[in-house]
């Protein structure tokens, strides 16, 4: 590696380290959602609890969103090997999962909504809402990301030899991925089988 | 090289899995997630949970390693990812466990 600006005195680009810093402190906003979902999961007062959640309907969107995982990384192999048309169709289908995923996201809210499970209606409700809510902002913040380097690319502003943008665009997705799989094991399935 | 054009500075290009590695990788994981999804429609008794977990953790190695690259990268970035991960583990597990005994606020 010549002088390169981008260089870290670890020999590493600094961009790609600062991006793993940052989904590695994202552990903690997480984590800290999902204590509290933990903590209040059977505090309902006397509303809906986990016996409102539709299992099959979240199975559905958490495939979805799996799969969107092997577009991105389809997106990121063909950027790699220089094609660029290739890259900007896994990049769209990945979008259009993640469009999907959030589609899935607020029907169900909305039906927990009319079902009774109100923001305020207990600590359950609240901490569920801002956990899966936080998530769903992450993967919105996801398909801006997807959808202007769709762009950036196709006015020739993302190079053939610059993979390193789809590479850490990716790299967000996929840790959204990863959390959403703690999600669904954590706060839907376990609590249906525990407390359901 | 110019400063947006980096993506050999770490030379990792001969350990990238291909298109159909990527692929296999995620019918392993669709698998799993089936099996995930049969412990709600099926009694898999005391033994449930635990494999929950088990799976949960497979599943988010196996994105982690293969799709975000961590098993072809260099240490550093594994190393970032799971210290912010053990902390978060530890912070938490603790403060949920002070919760517990010290009993949080109920309604």
């Amino acid at each position: 590696m010549t002088a390169d600006a981008q260089a870290t005195t670890l020999g590493l680009d600094h961009r790609k380290l600062a991006m793993w810093t940052f989904l590695g402190s994202e552990f903690l906003f997480f984590g800290a959602f999902v204590a509290a979902y933990l903590l209040y999961v059977t505090t309902t007062a006397g509303g809906p609890g986990v016996e409102i959640f539709d299992i099959p309907f979240t199975s559905i969107s958490s495939f979805v969103l799996l799969m969107s995982s092997l577009t991105m990384v389809l997106a990121h192999n063909a950027h790699r090997q220089g094609d660029l048309r290739r890259m900007r169709m896994w990049i769209l289908a990945t979008a259009g999962q993640g469009a999907v995923f959030l589609g899935g996201q607020v029907f169900e809210f909305t039906t927990f909504y009319n079902e009774g499970l109100v923001f305020t209606q207990s600590p359950f409700a609240s901490s569920f809402y801002v956990l899966t809510g936080f998530h769903g902002v992450h993967v919105f913040v996801g398909i801006l990301l997807l959808m202007s380097l769709y762009a950036l690319s196709l006015t020739g502003k993302v190079k053939r030899d610059q993979d390193l943008k789809t590479e850490m665009i990716g790299l967000y997705w996929h840790f959204v991925d990863i959390i959403w799989v703690v999600i669904f094991a954590v706060v839907y399935l376990i609590p249906e089988i525990a407390v359901g | 090289m110019s400063a947006t054009q980096s993506h050999d500075t770490e030379s990792h290009e001969d350990h990238h899995p291909t298109a159909r590695d990527y692929v296999n990788i995620a019918l392993v994981l669709a698998l799993l997630t089936a099996l995930e999804v049969s412990t709600y429609f099926f009694d898999f008794g005391p033994i449930a949970i635990p494999l929950l977990i088990v799976l949960m953790i497979i599943k988010f190695v196996m994105v982690a390693n293969f799709f975000m690259h961590l098993k072809f990268d260099t240490k550093i970035y594994k190393q970032l990812l799971y210290t912010g991960l053990a902390f978060a583990v530890v912070l938490y597990t603790l403060t949920l466990i002070i919760f517990v005994f010290e009993r949080a606020p109920s309604v």
